[in-house]
């Protein structure tokens, strides 16, 4: 069986997923989206049956206007779940059981999992579920999914509901014209909903609701359609009812009953709610709000980037040449073709090691993204950025990923999927290579070293500059173009501070890690096998002991015109600058092996083109791992490709006129 | 008035909810339904979103958006306990 697990955001529904499912998950996307779909078998059931749960993602509604809502309500009709488990926080149990209502509604065989029960009992206060349950039509279990209480007996309670398939008991919640409006509509509808294998009631309380795609998905006649239309007329004009407000007026009075026949103390009233608000006195404070948040994320940047993430990184590195060199004499000792060791060692074993050298900062950005995440504090970072980065029709909850940007930007396309809009999240990918990531800081500071050997600082911080005001740039050709329209409502809950729990973070991480070493595999081997066989081959398909002679170096000297407008028309720079797709840090290494006595890097540039190649390297195609991570989100290859791309694109059209405009002055 | 003019600390009854279908259904779905009380708890830093508490809960909205949404202000405090505050505005005589 097959049960969809429903519930509000922050409720602790990642819990007990985890809490059900353990280790047992296979990530995918949700049909048709790029959505992340969870999907994991409940582990150990009593009479052990086969049960799978699919994570919905966190909704307060079944309407159709945000994007979890169209892909919960979307799984839920087309792929027919064999049950619901909604979870409700106890703590915040007045909005969480608005989309109880609803989700009861639907007709489908249903538990609700009433979490957080250990907080309310330790503020004093109790939770009549019995009654609950008979008010809602639907079995409550009181859990405590972080503490693992209960879960057996949920385990139990919906393998039953679902095995006898026991619907919800229809509840009545609409009165006046509203109810009988609704009534009308379920006659009239009855057949189309059985077809489409929606509930009557459900359907017909959505459309009352003035939901299109309902009447779209129930394949209505044009004939319907204006009947449905002349009752709502009707019911706002004649009975001066406005049914959108008023329905869900009648769904929150009825739980406002249901909550005050049943609950005892009220969630402003608990320990976690008082503590939550003295906190955010400070870190929401007016004055020091700010300059909080900049202290906390230079300490996360310091320690992922430097001082735990970079250090490691860098014992990582040491380990895997060594490994790899101890792999390349053994090969030698053994009499390998040279030719299959260089193969191994110098194309796939260097280029996944590469990669695999980020993976200990990623895991510790990734630790402390998660942490200020569970804790709740990512919900006041958004709350606190918003007026920022609405200018450029973006929200507060895409700061952070920008952020990150700077760090790495494939880590930061990774965290752009906690934001609901889709809008949003592709709107963020294409302003987070803008952010100069770690990589591209060697570049930066081997060229000004060379070039602007008294102005290192300055020039450094310009590109930084630079490619923020690019990025405001571009935020705003984006705004008025691509993604016309405004950011979804930003209308965001400001949840109590938790703590979060050590098994969600440590999954999380494990699932980060697998999902970046596949990529190494997969996709980064792919293309290191490429640049190594162009390095070490010539056109002719024989071995060249010089890069000059190889096909990456013919490649790049046929391309070399096309930045001579650029100051930097160089077979030499422009090898550097195709290795860098590889990984940004190549371009160094690339451009100190091609440069000897005979032709030093200064003989390739001059300071204007220098400033021009640095400008070219800021803007053009991110490094295969990014390009790797956008293609996943956008869901599609072309796209990623078209990014990449057209960020060469301009790229190369911005160096241009930053070096004409150079030139115009020396 | 509109709830984007109510100031800090201050509690209000919302009289109506206007604005384009998907936000007003956003809003709605939230809890704003009219006769709800709703406190503005603050202000975001740089002027904007603010910060309500209703329904037991706590919300932050743009100011933008907050103006769609009419209120009457009222001079009790409020405790985010709306089943006190539903009762003094005669919600459950209120039904339509």
């Amino acid at each position: 069986m097959i049960l969809a697990l429903a519930g509000n955001q922050n409720c602790g529904k990642t819990t007990l997923f985890n809490a059900l499912t353990g280790s047992n998950q296979h990530v995918g996307n949700f049909p048709g989206v790029t959505v992340e779909q969870k999907i994991g078998t409940v582990k150990k059931t009593r009479d052990g049956s086969d049960v799978k749960i699919v994570d919905l993602p966190g909704i307060y509604s079944l309407s159709p206007y945000s994007n979890e809502e169209i892909v919960s309500r979307d799984y839920i009709f087309n792929e027919k779940p064999d049950g619901i488990i909604n979870i409700v926080d106890a703590s915040n149990i007045e909005r969480n059981l608005y989309l109880t209502l609803q989700l009861a509604s639907l007709g489908i065989p249903m538990v609700i999992a009433l979490n957080m029960m250990d907080e309310v009992k330790s503020n004093g206060g109790s939770i009549n579920t019995k009654k609950l349950s008979e008010i809602l039509g639907v079995p409550v279990v009181p859990i405590s999914a972080a503490k693992g209480e209960g879960i057996e007996e949920l385990k139990d309670v919906f393998i039953r509901v679902v095995e006898n398939k026991e619907k919800p008991k229809p509840v009545d919640y609409c009165t006046g014209e509203v109810h009988r409006a609704i009534h009308s509509l379920m006659h009239m509808i009855e057949d189309h909903a059985a077809d489409a294998g929606i509930s009557r009631r459900f359907a017909a309380t959505k459309l009352v609701e003035g939901d299109e795609s309902m009447a779209k998905r129930l394949k209505l006649s044009q004939n319907e359609i204006e009947t449905i239309e002349h009752t709502l007329i009707e019911l706002e004009h004649e009975a001066g009812v406005d049914a959108q407000a008023a329905i869900a007026d009648m769904r929150y009075d009825f739980i406002q009953d249901a909550v005050g026949k049943t609950v005892t103390k009220m969630s402003t009233d608990s320990k976690q709610h008082k503590m939550s608000v003295a906190i955010d006195k400070i870190l929401t404070n007016k004055y020091v709000g700010l300059p909080i948040f900049f202290i906390i994320m230079g300490i996360v940047f310091y320690l992922s980037f430097d001082l735990i993430g970079g250090n490691l990184t860098d014992l990582f590195e040491t380990a895997i040449d060594a490994g790899i060199e101890a792999f390349r004499s053994w090969m030698t000792d053994f009499g390998t073709n040279p030719v299959v060791i260089s193969l191994l060692c110098d194309g796939a074993l260097k280029g996944i090691g590469s990669i695999l050298s980020f993976l200990p900062t990623i895991i510790v950005l990734f630790l402390f993204l998660s942490i200020m995440e569970d804790s709740g504090y990512m919900a006041r970072v958004a709350y606190i950025m918003d007026k920022l980065l609405r200018k450029i029709g973006l929200s507060g909850k895409s700061f952070v990923p920008l952020l990150i940007g700077f760090g790495c930007t494939v880590p930061a396309v990774l965290s752009t999927r906690t934001l609901s809009s889709e809008r949003d999240k592709k709107m963020t990918i294409m302003l987070l290579p803008f952010m100069t990531c770690t990589a591209k800081l060697p570049i930066y500071g081997f060229m000004a070293s060379i070039f602007f050997p008294d102005h290192t600082g300055l020039v450094t911080l310009s590109l930084y500059i630079l490619g923020l005001l690019l990025a405001v740039v571009m935020g705003l050709i984006l705004k008025n173009t691509l993604y016309k329209g405004k950011s979804v409502p930003f209308v965001m809950e400001l949840p109590n501070y938790r703590i979060p729990g050590l098994k969600t973070t440590l999954l999380l991480l494990f699932e980060k890690a697998r999902d970046f070493i596949v990529r190494a595999f997969t996709v980064i081997f792919g293309a290191s096998v490429i640049i190594w066989f162009l390095q070490c081959f010539d056109i002719r398909f024989n071995i060249v002991t010089d890069t000059e002679s190889g096909m990456l170096a013919q490649i790049a000297k046929l391309i070399a015109p096309v930045f001579s407008p650029l100051g930097f028309g160089n077979w030499r720079a422009v090898t550097a600058l195709i290795s860098g797709f590889m990984a940004k840090e190549a371009v160094v290494s690339i451009l100190q092996v091609l440069t000897n006595k005979d032709t030093a890097i200064t003989d390739i540039f001059t300071a204007a083109s220098a400033y021009s190649f640095l400008v070219f390297t800021l803007l053009y195609t991110p490094c295969v791992a990014t390009v790797a991570a956008i293609r996943r989100e956008f869901g599609n290859r072309r796209k990623g490709v078209m990014v990449a791309l057209l960020q060469s694109v301009y790229a190369w059209v911005i160096a241009l006129v930053v070096y004409r405009v150079i030139l115009l002055f020396v | 008035m509109k709830l984007s003019e109510l100031g800090v600390g201050k509690t209000a009854i919302i009289s109506e909810v206007k604005g384009q279908k998907a936000l007003r259904g956003h809003l709605l779905d939230m809890g704003l339904t009219p006769n709800t009380c709703v406190t503005v708890r603050a202000v975001a830093p740089m002027g904007d979103p603010i910060e309500l508490a209703l329904r037991g809960y706590r919300l932050t909205l743009r100011l933008e958006d907050a103006g769609n949404i009419e209120v009457e202000p009222v001079s009790m405090v409020c405790s985010g306990n709306c089943s006190s505050c539903a009762s003094n505005s005669g919600k459950r005589g209120k039904r339509s």
